[in-house]
């Protein structure tokens, strides 16, 4: 083979993956702007059918109710989490001895427990204090996590001890420090935490499943699901459905790609 | 001194343990205790508070529940057709992309990466449309003459599963490969270049220095994509609704089905998920076995 036949196969390699990557996505705007029976007949161009698609689509769903509980439940989880999770990381490495790092250890045992054992019981107790179909309810499990934890707790590693040292000699308190000096420190591991909870709580469909029957409190993932339930299926107007559920994170991924890198690959090592 | 000095770090060390105080309550409320009510649980029947024991008579009965039984062959076929072509793929993917000479790198690797962009559901949803009977797949494969007429991909039971893991590939392969390019950034640049220089081919120098020094990464992709795959729900959900019958739902989707559709028996939910946990568990300690050489 020679050296040029090897560089084509290459960039062929990765011009076909690339199509394979981007064509369903393509396919969903495209679909979005078209009426059903165009795109049942492979119709590859923006159609004109947008805003009829959009009038069918508030016409049957709660769309824009449902909308604001996705960006208040995932923005609510982010901010809290972050705070909650952060705290418990920079603890267990700043403040470590035998005793916490036992905790630790359990703490990571948890992350093997699959979501649907937690499912039953937490819809009980639920039932009980009255959580289901409400805001605290959703957000309350996405706070504390294993991974988030991990994260910060490898974040606090790189956090120099001479800070929190010459912080002490000038009497900040123990909660000061870590308000003041480490949170604006690691402000890109915060960044990075941030994308990838937001991205998890805006996907979290089981949970949501799970707590949330009435169609007022449901999320989007939940909406374009019902969607899909009717023997004949309006392809615009659920395409439309569906790229409206993508595009906050689609932001976010465009945003913030980098941090999402860092976000994801950030908890190991 | 010396005692002051202790209780300072008596009271460095009780701030520790305030700092951890909301994380650790939410732990033990929401996953310890649920996770401890279940196991108990699952050694009982009965609904609500008539629950009464019942040995491991739960755990017997999923032996001769046929469906829980495809669920567990379904979880499997994913996992070990899936798994592994899509780990290559992003291992491919990601040593191709290391090159420093390569063109539009930036490119490929966002295109590529993208998909990680659309919730689960949405992206299920999408290749339920895709390969629907009246789908694009459908429309195209008949236009050019391989299907004479229009084969409906997800009443066939094969086919179904095929799906979904075309569906999960597409899906994680780009989220893998970052993890690899991450990996990969550790790696000193020179040994690829004199790699070059000593005259080893592409293959020999991904064999030889890719795969071997990326093996911690490829060891903790394997586990999070073995769990995750055992857990799958929103593509059994919403891709294949479980079907045809129930040739492609995944253990999550019968165990949710089991648990809140129809009649529920939360004892014997509860010993199916933590079937669930045993294979996840099982899973990885083999893993990181086989991953681990150092000693």
């Amino acid at each position: 083979m020679s050296e040029k036949f090897k560089t084509v196969l290459k960039y062929a390699f990765l011009i076909i993956c690339t199509v394979v990557s981007v064509f369903p996505l393509l396919w969903m705007v495209i679909a979005a702007t078209n009426k059903s029976v165009d795109v049942i007949a492979g119709k590859l161009s923006l159609g004109t059918n947008l805003v009829e698609n959009y009038r069918n689509l508030i016409g049957q769903q709660p769309l824009w109710g449902n909308f604001w509980n996705s960006c208040k439940y995932a923005i609510l989880v982010t901010v809290l989490a972050l705070v909650v999770s952060s705290m418990a990381g920079y603890a267990f490495e700043i403040y470590r001895d035998k005793a916490k790092n036992m905790v630790f250890s359990v703490v990571l045992m948890t992350m093997m427990i699959p979501f649907v054992a937690l499912m039953v019981p937490l819809f009980q107790i639920y039932s009980r204090l009255g959580l289901l179909n409400t805001t605290v309810g959703f957000i309350l499990p996405s706070l504390a996590t294993p991974f988030l934890i991990m994260m910060f707790r490898t974040g606090a590693k790189a956090f120099p001890l001479d800070i929190i040292e010459a912080s002490r000699l000038e009497g900040l308190s123990e909660f000061q420090i870590f308000f003041r000096m480490f949170m604006p420190t690691m402000k890109s591991t915060y960044a990075a935490a941030a994308v990838v909870t937001f991205m998890n709580a805006w996907n979290n469909y089981l949970w949501a499943k799970v707590i949330m029957s009435d169609n007022t409190t449901q999320t989007m993932p939940m909406l374009i699901s019902s969607l899909t339930s009717g023997y004949v299926t309006d392809y615009g107007m659920l395409m439309l459905a569906v790229l409206i559920t993508t595009i906050p994170t689609a932001i976010v991924f465009f945003a913030l790609q980098k941090y999402f890198v860092e976000g994801i690959t950030g908890a190991v090592k | 001194m010396k005692k002051n000095k202790l209780t300072l770090s008596k009271k460095q060390n009780l701030t520790g343990w305030i700092f951890l105080i909301p994380a650790m309550a939410l732990i033990m409320c929401l996953s310890l205790y649920p996770a401890v009510k279940a196991l108990i649980t699952s050694f009982k029947t009965g609904a609500g508070s008539n629950m009464r024991w019942v040995g491991i008579a739960n755990y017997a009965r999923i032996f001769k529940d046929t469906v829980f039984l495809q669920s567990i062959r379904n979880c499997i076929f994913y996992l070990i057709i899936q798994v592994p072509v899509m780990l290559i793929l992003a291992l491919i993917l990601a040593s191709i992309l290391n090159d420093r000479n390569l063109k539009f790198r930036g490119f490929f690797r966002t295109a590529i990466f993208l998909p990680c962009a659309t919730s689960l559901v949405a992206y299920a949803i999408i290749f339920r449309s895709l390969f629907a009977t009246d789908g694009f797949i459908n429309t195209v494969l008949v236009k050019i003459g391989i299907l004479d007429t229009a084969y409906n991909f997800l009443s066939h039971a094969t086919s179904a599963r095929i799906v979904i893991i075309i569906a999960l590939i597409w899906r994680w392969t780009g989220y893998n490969m970052v993890f690899y390019l991450a990996g990969l950034q550790n790696i000193e640049y020179s040994v690829y270049e004199a790699a070059k220089i000593d005259g080893a081919s592409p293959l020999k120098t991904f064999t030889h220095i890719t795969v071997p020094l990326l093996k911690p990464t490829i060891l903790m992709t394997a586990i999070m994509s073995t769990n995750g795959t055992l857990q799958l729900f929103d593509e059994s959900v919403n891709l294949t609704f479980g079907g045809p019958g129930n040739a492609s739902i995944t253990m999550s989707h019968y165990i949710y089905n089991q648990a809140f559709k129809g009649v529920a028996n939360f004892g014997y939910t509860s010993a199916m998920a933590f079937v669930i946990l045993i294979m996840v568990a099982v899973l990885a300690f083999i893993q990181m076995k086989v991953g681990d050489d150092r000693e």
